[in-house]
């Protein structure tokens, strides 16, 4: 199965912009379903991105990030080429993991 | 450095309001929110437009004689029946219909011929490819051509985007003139798909900007385009994209339009509606004029705002090709140093059709002629939809929609498109599908709660009144059938709305469940019948018209407004 | 190479249903509200399920960043800790059922700072 995470991850001098997608549906346990039950919070709690041993963002989220979670940020210190491990787990203990390279 | 503002002619009626002076280096002519009436029609202005804290009494919340006195203009003259709905109906009779493109091409012709060839710019404002069966029929694309006759150098959009991503895209291929926007963007989700955008640094999905060398001055047009299409329309629409107004990146914009484009003057095409723009004028320094549409104000004089940069003029153009505007720049060495501005009424008679446009509009409009022409009903009283809060052509609709959907409760949208019919006018069906012609015209029928329904007009209700012009939408109150209620507009969201009171005198109870019958909903893709079919079915077993005023709209606080007229 | 160690998501934080609740199980003092912190919102929300947040700080030593909506039924909404050489500068999507204010906190130089904006959520309709 193709995996939940889609990841962009530029360098340019030395700063690595990062942009993820995360496929899930982030529920928040507070919405009803067609048959007008509630639909059990089931949501992303921790994503992690680390490179060459180091966490070099970390995304602690509830239940009111949107469904199919994206996220921008950037760091110092990287490198085209260099891996990058996008990490997720939520909390129903489900977790999904990609390593990509830094383009 | 900023010249004297001509009033509107105030011509004599032998005198000919046409001939307007020259006086600068460049003209802007500015159409906007025409919505597809490509042939004459009567439209009669507002007599409830209003204005609320800062807003109050000024324009363009102004109505009737509040309107003309505020301006200057004479009363029961061809001024007063252009820009106010004083004494509709008689001048109506005397002064005729107004706008058709037809007649408009012939005025442009006119108002370039007065310059050097090439010093005249030529802007729509957007809402020009809705509104009509014919506009429906070809998803904008009779609109483009017509475009293209006008000589439209650049426009901008609103109602353009509801043929979706690709029916737009393909009408801005057919445009001769640029389509501009500085405000719409991609989406996060499509810029990482890596959806089409003019420019994927910025992730700006057109063009936001078109500058014209013009009598060796060089004159910038930025395009704004409605901010809340996925807001006011259904969202499929346009998944891609996103909107707003984005102040500071239009002021970057037209900083850099000014200092590394070498701009003499910047133009800001904006279909935001009045209220957004005098914000936007007085946050956004560094733009000369804002040419407006989209609240179909029509404003024969500019307000100035004064802001960081100087000052900006603000000018709204009205709708339904009433009127031109005509923007004389005066531009020197060191920017402009004069500006002129004329918003010229287009009275149909006083100017000929254009033989070219005629004949193009007589082609395009040939295949649904026989459908348009059925006569549906007759109407003994004059039927309009323009105001804030009601009109006898959405009562007709709510009475349809209750009656051949048998529900209690009717919603229809408060547009503001759509031309008025005279007292003892047929109804075709083209004159209802001027009324309804969208993209998402399906009836429903649903049961909603008496919260949910003063949850709704509460909603809505913001959307006029909000305090802050930027979280206002620029369209009127939604119309109800079959039912009474209080609005006070100066309340605070949430406490506007009160006295719900059901067509029996039943009082509407927040607990209950009522059958509510509406059209043109944004939230779901309905899978009914279009709104004209339910209405045409309605007319055809009546004959003749009569809007059901046994329900009504009470209004508190508003006694003093000039932008509320008793009529 | 070395597996850091996992973050821990804090759990209590993130079931608190006021702000002020909140920022004492992060162990964190009031913030005072500062214009070096640029929160960009709509001013009108697109789509409530979806409503994009960024939030730049232009202070030095920022250590975390928190979103918070105090109108949902948990105010926390996002924290995120910043590993040194990341960038205050982020951007993520958030959920809000109706018209509220969203407060962004920023830490840095062991203090609180904090932006605030409201979004308006509309039902929409009426062009
Ligand atoms: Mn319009
Ligand atoms: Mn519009």
């Amino acid at each position: 199965m193709a995996s939940t995470i889609r990841v962009r991850a530029i360098a340019a001098d030395g700063n690595v912009e990062v942009q993820s997608l995360i496929r899930h549906p982030m529920d928040s346990g507070f919405m009803k379903n067609d048959k007008g039950q509630i639909i059990p919070a089931h949501f992303i709690q921790t994503v992690t991105f680390e490179t060459k041993g180091k966490i070099v963002f970390t995304a602690f989220w509830g239940p009111a990030i949107s469904k199919d979670p994206y996220l921008k940020f950037s760091y110092q210190g990287g490198a085209k080429g260099d891996p990058l491990t996008i990490s997720w787990t939520d909390n129903e203990g489900m977790s999904d993991t990609l390593t990509t390279k830094v383009a | 450095a900023f010249g004297v503002i001509a009033r509107p002619a105030r011509a004599a009626a032998a005198e000919d309001i046409y001939a307007v002076p020259r006086p600068g280096t460049v003209r802007v002519l500015h159409v906007t929110d025409t919505h597809a009436q490509i042939r004459p029609v009567y439209f009669r202005e507002p007599s409830v437009n209003i204005g609320i804290g800062a807003a109050q009494g000024v324009p363009p919340h102004l109505v009737g004689r509040a309107f003309l006195d505020h301006f200057g203009l004479p009363a029961g003259g061809r001024e007063a029946y252009g820009y106010t709905y004083l004494d509709f109906d008689e001048a109506a009779h005397r002064y005729g219909t107004m706008g058709g493109f037809a007649h408009v091409a012939t005025l442009l012709a006119r108002l370039r011929a007065e310059g050097p060839p090439g010093a005249t710019i030529t802007l729509d404002g957007g809402d020009l490819m809705q509104g009509s069966a014919l506009a429906n029929d070809t998803a904008g694309a009779a609109l483009a051509e017509l475009a293209n006759d006008l000589g439209i150098d650049a426009m901008t959009g609103h109602w353009e985007f509801t043929y979706g991503q690709d029916g737009l895209r393909a009408n801005i291929a057919r445009l001769h003139g640029k389509f501009l926007a500085q405000n719409v963007f991609l989406t996060d989700d499509a810029a990482f798909n890596g959806a089409h955008c003019f420019d994927a640094s910025s992730g700006r999905v057109f063009q936001p900007a078109q500058i014209y060398a013009v009598g060796g001055r060089r004159v910038a047009v930025i395009g704004q385009a409605f901010p809340y299409v996925p807001i006011a329309h259904p969202r499929r629409f346009t998944p891609d994209w996103s909107f707003g107004i984005h102040p500071a990146e239009l002021q970057a914009l037209a900083s850099d339009l000014r200092h590394r484009e070498r701009a003499d003057a910047v133009v800001l095409l904006s279909h935001n509606g009045m209220d957004a723009d005098l914000k936007l004028a007085a946050v956004v320094p560094g733009i000369d004029v804002i040419l407006g549409g989209h609240t179909h104000d029509a404003i024969p004089t500019p307000t100035v705002v004064t802001n960081a940069g100087g000052r900006t003029l603000v000018a709204n153009g009205g709708s339904s090709g009433k009127f031109v505007g005509v923007l004389d720049l005066d531009i020197g060495p060191g920017g402009v140093r004069d500006i002129r501005y004329r918003l010229l009424p287009v009275f149909s008679n006083l100017l000929p059709a254009d033989a070219k446009v005629a004949a193009r509009i007589d082609a395009l409009e040939a295949p649904g002629r026989a459908a348009g022409a059925e006569v549906l009903a007759h109407t003994d009283t004059t039927l309009f939809r323009r105001g804030n809060f009601d009109g006898p052509i959405d009562r007709v609709i709510c009475d349809a929609l209750r009656h051949e959907l048998d529900a209690e409760i009717a919603f229809s949208p408060g547009f503001r498109w759509g031309p008025s019919l005279l007292a003892g006018s047929p109804i075709t069906m083209g004159d209802l599908m001027a009324q309804t012609a969208v993209t998402y015209p399906d009836v429903y029928v649903q049961p909603m709660t008496g919260e949910a329904i003063k949850g709704l007009m509460e909603d809505v209700c913001d959307n006029l009144f909000n305090p802050d012009p930027f979280r206002q939408q620029g369209g009127d109150m939604i119309r109800i059938g079959g039912m009474s209620y209080v609005c006070t507009p100066g309340n605070a969201m949430g406490s506007r709305i009160s006295d719900l009171v059901l067509a029996d005198g039943r009082t509407l109870e927040a607990g209950k469940s009522y059958r509510v019958a509406g059209w043109a909903s944004v939230s779901q893709k309905q899978d009914g019948t279009p709104v004209w079919d339910v209405v045409a079915r309605y007319l055809r077993a009546r004959g003749t018209v009569a809007p059901d005023t046994s329900t009504r709209v009470t209004l508190r606080g508003v006694a003093s407004n000039p932008g509320y007229a008793a009529t | 190479a070395d597996v850091p160690a996992k973050p821990v998501w804090p759990k209590d934080a993130f079931t608190c249903k006021d702000e002020a609740s909140a920022l004492k199980a992060l162990g964190w003092e009031a913030p005072v509200a500062s214009d070096k912190i640029t929160l960009v919102l709509p001013e009108i929300a697109e789509n409530g399920a979806v409503v994009p947040v960024s939030i730049t700080a232009a202070m030095p030593d920022v250590r975390s960043i928190a979103v918070m909506i105090p109108d949902n039924p948990f105010t926390l909404t996002a924290l995120f800790p910043l590993a040194a050489g990341t960038a205050p500068d982020i951007a993520c999507r958030v959920k809000m059922a109706k018209t509220a204010k969203v407060v962004a906190i920023v830490a840095a130089g062991g203090k609180l700072y904090s932006a605030t904006r409201d979004v308006k959520v509309t039902l929409g309709g009426c062009g």
